[in-house]
């Protein structure tokens, strides 16, 4: 028993000492010398054939550039995966990474697993208010320390099938909310307990149709300075939520649309609703417009900014921004290396450019933005992508979990299981100060 | 040589053939578990060094973190429902295929072939056969004036859908209990049959005696898996949310309304989505404890009975 008593606390004490010796604390110094001949390896998340063709071309283009840099990429990256490669680091973590989720910003920034890329930016004389839009470097920063750079751009708009617009006699997409809930339910075709065609698939589930999707048109403020959740106080998010359950029950009511809903296909394949003409409107990203052609579709697509609420009908064509993020690992021993390919992806207008042509994304620079070699069909998604009131949702130090608790509620509301809106709110403001005194 | 150093010696070698088992506790229990139990005191992100926060990780699990409570209630749930029906189903076809004189093969075969398929692909099967909306399994209760359920769509039963997929799997445990089955010593049933005893007596003072050992198996594995149920209602909620092929958009873990959520979904998501490798500590050890808990009664309540 004795010996057994000694065995476990020598166990304890050793994993104690091992446990304490992980993790990572500053970023080391930038020491090596970009000039030299240096690997460096770049993970990304992109996957479709067409995506690692065009990574492909841009990291060549790169390489031509600086051919001392030899550049091993690596997709169909996600978050988790980043997450282990900067916990555990060794000789094949990345130096470059990028990510699709912008709401992990707030952690990678306040661990410093990414580096504090203004030292570099101040060597190469970088001005960002001169390079990227605003609401790109809020969501590219936390806290005042900037570890990421916006590696192109995602903007929100309104899709909507042209043929059943004809057929059902409109003639031009509907500029704020209320003409756009008449559209909806002009387009929209009962069956039987079903339809025949919807107008739009307002529940939170139906894809982009997310909270923070729709209440970037009220411009919300979901913090107070002093950090708390200002869900309550701002009266976005309430007109937001009553704004989609009123058009719930117009359509139909939550449960059948949700019945509805469970004859979609999947949203980045081929049987997208859109696509198929089961919703005759979609609120999406720009990159629906080449999914949609790759499908097959048959009618006329429009794409045109999504409507905003009536008492703010002069700022039509705002929408919500986001967009995939670069960095560079902290734990990277060749990080001006890193740095010169961080550079040319996210400042050099050629590259943004046809990397922007070739993924079918919005650019991320203003130089870009205004770039006369954009395809065309990007033209209404850059108008959202400058409009000064598009807004993105902020960063924070637990990820998107904020965003998840309003979302959560926001399922509750739309089905009627909630029925006292500012109380729920409220209640949704303390969860969400719970949660972020807990990864304080 | 001295009788100390003898002593010494006949204990180094004690050690040396104990050791691969005592390396592989120390290394595969024993660190993770002290580990585990340092982390739930500690704030820790995963990245930066951590630091002492008391209680607080406990605290914020068992009062402020919404997920909890509901994910422990559907764990119990499927404790007791799922490994029950598991275990019944798995006897029940087992006792029938034993009893089938033509076809056996084919019996046999037809329901141990779910259980080699991989658990995201069959979850993904399910969720197709069982979409509300376009599904067969509905079209045919419609077509015949059944109501048609949400199934992974309703929170009322997306959990009775999950033990459906389950007991779709049951072939390891239907082999497991046909092996025991055959082995029941055929002179018991038929001292029984001459004492008069039908059908319903010789299950349970001949056949039941003969394969508890193998029931009491069946439980206990069937109860420390389920505590580890994690794949099958993770990929049900997200097919029938429709987040499945979205690469940036965040999952909320339980789909529909928390209903499908289960305590090592929570580990993940806290630890790894959310950075909070303290509050996952303690979800892992609750998930310890009740693993061990169930397990001590039910061993406990095995021994007594057959001694009895």
């Amino acid at each position: 028993m004795h010996s057994l008593t000694r065995a476990v606390i020598g166990t304890a004490a050793v994993a104690l000492l091992a446990t304490a010796c992980t993790g990572t604390s500053n970023a080391p110094q930038a020491t090596d010398d970009a000039t030299k001949d240096v690997s460096i390896t770049f993970w990304h998340g992109w996957s479709a054939p067409s995506e690692t063709a065009a990574i492909a071309a841009n990291v060549k283009a790169f390489e031509a550039k600086h051919p001392n840099i030899h550049v091993k990429v690596v997709g169909n990256i996600n978050d988790d995966k980043i997450k282990q490669a900067l916990r555990a680091g060794g000789t094949n973590a990345p130096d470059v990474v990028s990510s699709f989720t912008t709401d992990n910003v707030g952690t990678f920034c306040a661990s410093k697993v990414f580096s504090d890329l203004k030292p570099f930016l101040d060597k190469s004389g970088i001005e960002l208010d001169k390079t990227f839009p605003k609401p790109l470097q809020d969501y590219t920063r936390f806290q005042g320390k900037r570890c990421t750079l916006p590696l192109l751009n995602d903007a929100y708009g309104l899709y909507y099938n042209k043929d059943a617009f004809k057929a059902a006699g409109i003639t031009a997409p509907p500029k704020t909310l209320s003409e756009f809930d008449l559209v909806a339910k002009k387009l929209t075709k009962p069956n039987g307990d079903t339809y025949a065609q919807l107008g739009f698939m307002p529940n939170f589930h139906g894809y982009e149709s997310t909270t923070s999707h729709f209440a970037a048109l009220w411009n919300p403020t979901y913090f107070t300075p002093d950090g708390k959740s200002n869900l309550a106080k701002d009266p976005a998010f309430a007109n937001m939520l009553r704004w989609q359950k009123g058009l719930v029950d117009q359509l139909g009511g939550f449960a059948k649309l949700e019945k509805y809903r469970a004859t979609f296909g999947d949203e980045f394949g081929a049987k997208n609703p859109f696509h198929t003409g089961q919703v005759a409107m979609t609120m999406d990203g720009e990159w629906r417009l080449g999914m949609a052609r790759d499908a097959g579709v048959k009618f006329d697509i429009g794409v045109a900014p999504f409507p905003v609420p009536d008492d703010q009908a002069d700022s039509y064509g705002k929408g919500y921004l986001s967009g995939t993020v670069i960095g560079i690992a902290s734990t990277s021993q060749k990080q001006n290396a890193a740095w010169e390919l961080v550079k040319f992806m996210t400042t050099d207008t050629d590259a943004v450019v046809s990397f922007a042509n070739a993924i079918h994304n919005v650019p991320s620079t203003l130089d870009a933005l205004k770039s006369p070699k954009l395809t065309a069909d990007l033209k209404p998604f850059l108008g959202i992508a400058q409009h000064p009131r598009s807004s993105t949702t902020p960063a924070s130090p637990n990820g998107g979990a904020y965003q998840l608790t309003l979302q959560d509620f926001g399922y509750a509301y739309e089905a009627g299981k909630v029925t006292d809106l500012a109380a729920g709110l409220a209640k949704t403001d303390v969860q969400i100060d719970k949660d972020l005194a807990q990864a304080k | 040589m001295t009788l100390r150093q003898k002593h010494r010696r006949e204990t180094l070698r004690n050690l040396a053939f104990l050791s691969p088992w005592l390396i592989g506790v120390s290394v595969f229990f024993l660190y993770p578990l002290v580990s585990t139990v340092y982390f739930s005191f500690m704030k820790y992100d995963g990245f930066t060094p951590p630091t002492w926060n008391g209680l607080k990780n406990w605290q914020y699990v068992f009062t402020d973190y919404p997920f909890f409570w509901p994910a422990l209630r559907n764990t119990l749930w499927l404790v007791v429902v799922m490994v029950t029906l598991r275990v019944l189903f798995g006897l029940g076809i087992g006792m029938l295929i034993t009893k089938v004189k033509t076809g056996a093969g084919l019996f046999r075969t037809a329901f141990y072939l779910p259980y080699l398929a991989p658990p995201v692909a069959a979850t993904m099967a399910f969720a197709f056969l069982l979409n509300p909306g376009t599904g067969p399994v509905n079209n045919i209760l419609g077509s015949i004036g059944l109501p048609q359920p949400g199934w992974f769509n309703d929170p009322n039963w997306s959990k009775p859908a999950l033990t459906m997929l389950a007991l779709w799997g049951i072939g390891d445990l239907m082999v497991i209990f046909m092996a025991s089955l055959l082995d029941v010593p055929q002179e018991q049933y038929e001292a029984a049959s001459l004492d008069g005893a039908g059908a319903w007596q010789r299950f349970r003072f001949v056949t039941l005696p003969n394969i508890s050992p193998i029931v009491l198996f069946a439980v206990v594995t069937g109860v420390i898996q389920t505590m580890q149920y994690y794949t099958q209602p993770l990929v049900a909620g997200k097919v029938a949310s429709g987040v499945i092929g979205s690469s940036g958009q965040q999952f909320e873990p339980g789909y529909p309304e928390k209903s499908t959520l289960t305590l090592p979904q929570l580990v993940y998501h806290l630890g790894f989505q959310r950075f909070d490798t303290g509050g996952a500590s303690v979800i892992a050890l609750v998930l310890f404890v009740l693993a061990m808990v169930f397990t001590g009664f039910l061993m406990r309540s095995m021994s007594e009975r057959s001694t009895a």
